[in-house]
């Protein structure tokens, strides 16, 4: 399957959006070459601050900006932006309601060979307890793209995760549109239902291929949108099976299964099976090593759910 | 009363500035003062010794140097004021009040429920507030992200900002202070109200600041000493910050924390504790006011 960069989709997204407004500034700390948004600076020199390695400092540039009317994407890797300079996101950007599109790179255990300081299992926790958040993990790039120009469009403050790794393409750019709030069903199933996010969607799209060999019908739903949640979607599979699971590059605590089940224990009684980061600390490895140790390959997602439906 | 001796950098030539003006504003600081401490009693909570501190300040900037229309406060051309020290308000909405920005009667529901007189500023509250601040350290980076967006629309307005002399230890404020710097944001001014007292104690004994001019400097910031309670050197500051080129501006204001009411003044007690009522009745005498 034909691989992309979210973050090379991030920058050209980035770049359209610059041309056709003057309003969009980018910040960066120090990590542009990584990110990518250095591409969007080269473009757009004189709306392009490297604000160095001083991510608190940048959060609160980036309020500063769009109070004054910019439309401001700031990038880091998702461990910084989330973790450093928490503070300054919830009260410099959340609690100013400001315009402010925090897209961060580098989520999740696949961040790899650097290891526990870098990976960020927690960010999705941090991010989406705030006030005026929205938290939006993207699949692919196409996704990644739809999402910066959504973003761009919405008003208030967003937190974007993207990954380090190149991903599968899943869409077309013809044949989906990405909406806040809204689920996407990439594969529909009869015995059960998986939410999944980032590049745990096409891990879960091939464990379902090979539960079906063995007659596992299993739904399989692109969960993108971690704040707001479709809760429409949520609550019919939820009716409909009984039992859910969620896949995410992410601390079980706090994550997409931990949002689902909030919503849920108010609404049906479900039992929710969360495969993510069971409450430890990664460490360095290939992303693939590493995806495949914490069980969150595709291998990994097909094991627990054979052995937990007894299949 | 000071705390520390320095010297004064401020060369006001005679009649500068007129008595007519210097007595307007010193009417205006007194009157701010009494809102201040009316409105931190009556709510049982709040800051008097930093609001104290700063109001012959802010009174300089909104009824001497700022460019704002009180009834048309989002005005595209104005300039832009952040108390980054956020627990300061009280001088602030002291100030509005004045200004007739927010009514006098709304001063007396400071911090209660429902009031649009947060216990911090809240921009999407109070009118007249450009950025919610509280959580100290944060207020120089946003006006440094006002700054910069006001130089990529080519315009000449002005963004000021004011610090307490305890939030200078926060990191974040020397991230903003070396950006600013390099970025020559002449367009920046930041005032630091030295009072020489933070919440626990004395600055100089918890985390000294000194020397914080030499500091200033070196962050590339063109930086000046006054008397931040002398309005002729206020405005003189202010003057320069205007003439000023190529440079962020920093006005090291020395200050007295709980200036005007003789028992709250270098009193740490004070940063964040109201009067009871007998505090109450002495502070609004020897400020002039009756009740
Ligand atoms: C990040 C943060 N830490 C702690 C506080 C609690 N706090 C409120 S005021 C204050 C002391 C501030 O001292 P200073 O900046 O000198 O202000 P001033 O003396 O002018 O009141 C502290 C520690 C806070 N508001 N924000």
């Amino acid at each position: 399957m034909e691989k992309e960069s979210l973050r090379e989709a991030y920058a050209r997204a980035l770049i359209s959006l610059g041309e056709k407004d003057e309003r969009v500034v980018v910040l960066d700390a120090d990590l542009s070459t990584s990110t990518k948004t250095a591409k969007f600076g080269e473009k757009f020199p004189d709306r392009f601050f490297n604000i160095g390695i001083s991510e608190q400092n940048m959060m609160g540039v980036a309020s500063g900006l769009a109070l004054s009317g910019k439309i401001v994407f700031a990038s880091s890797f998702a461990v910084f932006a989330s973790g450093r300079a928490w503070d300054q996101v919830r009260q410099s950007i959340c609690y100013n309601e400001v315009n402010v599109k925090i897209v961060a790179t580098h989520g999740g255990i696949t961040v790899g060979e650097d290891g526990a300081t870098h990976q960020s299992n927690e960010d999705i926790a941090l991010m989406r307890i705030l006030p005026n958040m929205k938290v939006i993990v993207p699949a692919d790039s196409i996704e990644t793209e739809q999402v910066i120009k959504k973003v761009y469009e919405e008003e208030g403050p967003f937190y974007v995760r993207l990954s380090r790794e190149k991903f599968p393409v899943l869409y077309k750019d013809s044949d989906y549109r990405f909406e806040v709030g809204k689920y996407d069903v990439l594969k529909d199933g009869s015995d059960g239902v998986i939410f999944a996010i980032g590049r745990e969607v096409y891990e879960s799209l091939l464990a379902a291929k090979e539960l079906e060999k063995e007659g596992f019908s299993l739904a399989v739903v692109n969960s993108s949108s971690v704040k707001p949640l479709d809760k429409e979607l949520i609550y019919k599979y939820a009716k409909k099976f009984g039992k859910i699971i969620v896949a995410e590059e992410h601390q079980k605590i706090g994550g997409l299964g931990a949002a689902i089940s909030e919503f849920l224990s108010e609404e049906i009684p479900v039992i929710i099976k969360k495969i993510g980061v069971d409450n430890i600390f990664g460490f360095s490895g290939k992303a693939n090593d590493l995806l495949r140790y914490f069980k969150l390959d595709s291998e990994g997602i097909y094991k627990t759910i054979k052995s937990w439906y007894k299949i | 009363m000071y705390l520390s001796n320095f010297t004064s950098d401020a060369k006001v030539e005679k009649g500068a500035y007129s008595e007519e003006l210097i007595e307007k504003l010193k009417r205006k600081a007194r009157k701010v003062r009494i809102e201040i401490v009316k409105s931190i009693y009556k709510a049982q909570s709040g800051h008097p010794g930093g609001s104290l501190s700063a109001t012959d300040i802010l009174v300089a900037l909104f009824f001497y140097k700022m460019h704002f229309h009180p009834k048309d406060l989002h005005w595209k051309d104005r300039d832009l004021f952040v108390l980054s020290k956020g627990h300061g308000v009280p001088a602030l909405y002291g100030v509005f009040s004045e200004l007739g920005i927010i009514k006098e009667e709304e001063l007396s529901h400071l911090r209660q429920v429902g009031s649009i007189l947060q216990g911090h500023p809240d921009r999407l509250k109070t009118p007249g507030i450009e950025a919610s601040t509280g959580s100290l350290g944060q207020g120089l980076s946003i006006a440094l992200g006002m700054a910069l967006s006001i130089r990529l629309n080519k315009s000449n307005r002005k963004v000021y900002v004011m610090m307490g002399d305890g939030e200078m230890q926060e990191g974040q404020i020397w991230e903003a202070m070396l950006k600013a710097g390099n970025e020559k944001l002449d367009n920046l001014v930041g005032i630091i109200d030295y009072n020489g007292i933070q919440l626990d104690g004395m600055v100089k004994k918890i985390d000294d600041l000194a020397p914080l001019k030499d500091k200033c400097k070196a962050f590339k910031w063109e930086t000046v000493e006054i008397d931040g309670h002398n309005f002729d050197e206020i405005l003189w500051a202010l003057d320069e910050a205007d003439k000023n080129k190529g440079k962020p501006f920093m006005i090291i204001a020395h200050t007295i924390k709980g200036k005007g009411v003789s028992f709250m003044e270098n009193n740490p007690a004070f940063h964040g504790k109201a009067p009871n009522e007998e505090q109450y009745k002495q502070a609004l005498k020897e400020l002039g006011a009756t009740e």
